[in-house]
């Protein structure tokens, strides 16, 4: 049971795919000025990565060296068109939203890479496991920079109001910055910052 | 049978494809009636608000029967009525050859190239009498094109009723406060046209000052995002000329009553 809980909550904190592997930018970036969106998305990822990871897990013994990057790309493009068309019947609003970002799931260096490194080589109970895991470390990254992102942008979160903002008479004067894509930079720094200030193992040497 | 000879690498490939692709039309095609039905009840809904009569929660079919859809000829500013307004898409109509016509680069304010010659209004009827019309229009912004709709009062065809975009992609909070309820309720009461039937509606750099002579046709400019609000501003100014809704809106005029 250790084993699995590890695979489970690793990529949580210690081995974070955006935080420590620096993985999966691009979206992260994008999809983050507003809570909805950012919680739609990383359940997306979830679904994608556990699966894909099963998949990958279950044929591994006979998916062919040569091809088992196309091999996993096919299954990842897959599951991400399902997701997409599953939004757009679903949860219409949303996708309109997150427009082509959830198309790009597929060329989300988290998805492929765990499918490569993990699912290729572990058995699929585990590989599920890790897709979990590494689904959850990515959507954790997601809420809390779309939480910083949307409460001090536009003073809500989940389009509540939070802080009454000063065009409608309120005391709040909001951040435009953070409502563009560079300040997820910012944020993701300050996250990374914190976290190698407690897990001190994650910083890298200088050469 | 070793996993990386040659048969076996078509075997994988082969049969990866065939699973894949049962799965993925599968999706495509059991989601398919409920997805047209999502886009189909948004371009009503956004109908419905651009003319005012869209409550949260509200049927939109039910309210969708006060509001006829008709084709009209841009060029010759006639209803074409032999096209369905209910299946016609005037965005693609303007990839077409034959319905699509280029657009003078010195005119094409609103920055689109290509306009299609048909495009669909909607008619808002209230006791009988068409009250308000509601017009199709889209331009660039900073970022992307966007796709709204103007409503104006039937009897002057100038008393802007509502500006709504139903699609685009400027940058949230700044270009995206084009769907802030406080700047859109600006718009209802502005005159598109002065006196002299010339287009006088104005997006301004900066706050409208009031006094001003010219106040009834000035809105606000949205801080943090002057390129959106020029694109509003010119999208209007385009749609509104000769190139646009102008030989329509002359018909309306010529027509006097209810058309």
């Amino acid at each position: 049971m250790g084993k699995a809980r590890d695979t489970l909550l690793r990529p949580i904190f210690d081995d974070n795919p955006i935080a420590l592997q620096i993985l999966g930018i691009c979206s992260a970036l994008a999809v983050t000025s507003k809570m909805e969106t950012a919680v739609v998305m990383s359940l997306a990822v979830i679904f994608v990565i556990t699966f894909s990871n099963g998949a990958v897990s279950l044929i591994r013994q006979h998916i062919p060296t040569n091809i088992r990057i196309i091999v996993q790309m096919t299954i990842i493009a897959s599951l991400v068109i399902v997701v997409d068309q599953g939004l757009r019947a679903y949860a219409f609003n949303i996708s309109k939203q997150l427009s082509v970002f959830v198309g790009l799931i597929i060329t989300n260096c988290i998805v492929m890479g765990r499918a490569e490194a993990f699912a290729m080589k572990e058995g699929v109970r585990s590989s599920l496991i890790d897709g979990i895991g590494n689904g959850l470390g990515y959507s954790i990254i997601l809420l809390v920079v779309a939480v910083l992102r949307e409460l001090f942008g536009a003073g809500k979160l989940f389009g509540i109001e939070v802080f009454q903002l000063a065009n409608v008479g309120g005391w709040y004067e909001p951040n435009g910055l953070m409502l563009l894509p560079p300040s997820a930079f910012f944020i993701i720094g300050g996250f990374i910052w914190v976290l190698r200030s407690f897990k001190t193992d994650q910083i890298e040497m200088d050469n | 049978m070793a996993k990386d000879t040659m048969s076996k690498t078509f075997f994988v490939a082969f049969a990866l494809c065939v699973v894949c692709s049962v799965l993925v039309s599968a999706a495509a095609v059991v989601l398919k009636p409920t997805q047209a039905a999502n886009k189909l009840a948004d371009k009503k809904k956004n109908i419905l608000s651009a003319a005012g009569l869209y409550e949260d929660g509200a049927e939109i079919d039910a309210l969708f029967e006060q509001i006829e859809a008709r084709v009209v000829d841009l060029q010759s500013g006639q209803y074409a009525d032999d096209i369905d307004p209910s299946t016609f898409d005037f965005v693609s109509a303007a990839k077409d050859n034959e319905l699509g016509t280029a657009i003078d680069p010195g005119l094409d304010r609103a920055g689109i190239k290509r306009r299609s010659r048909y495009i669909p209004v909607y008619l808002v009827r209230k006791r009988g009498a068409v009250d308000k019309i509601v017009l199709p229009l889209y331009g660039k912004g900073l970022w992307s094109t966007l796709y709204g709709f103007l409503a104006i009062d039937r009897d002057d065809l100038s008393t802007i009723r509502s500006l709504v975009y139903y699609q685009h992609g400027e940058t949230p909070g700044l270009g995206g406060e084009v769907d802030n309820p406080a700047w859109k309720a600006q718009w209802n009461g502005k005159q598109a046209f002065d006196a002299e039937g010339n287009i006088a509606i104005q997006v301004m750099r900066g706050a409208v000052d009031p006094s001003s002579p010219s106040a009834h046709s000035q809105v606000d400019g949205l801080s943090g995002a002057t390129i959106t609000a020029r694109g509003v501003h010119d999208m209007l100014h385009y749609w509104l000329s000769e190139e646009g809704y102008g030989p329509y809106l002359k018909h309306l005029r010529s027509e006097g009553g209810i058309g």
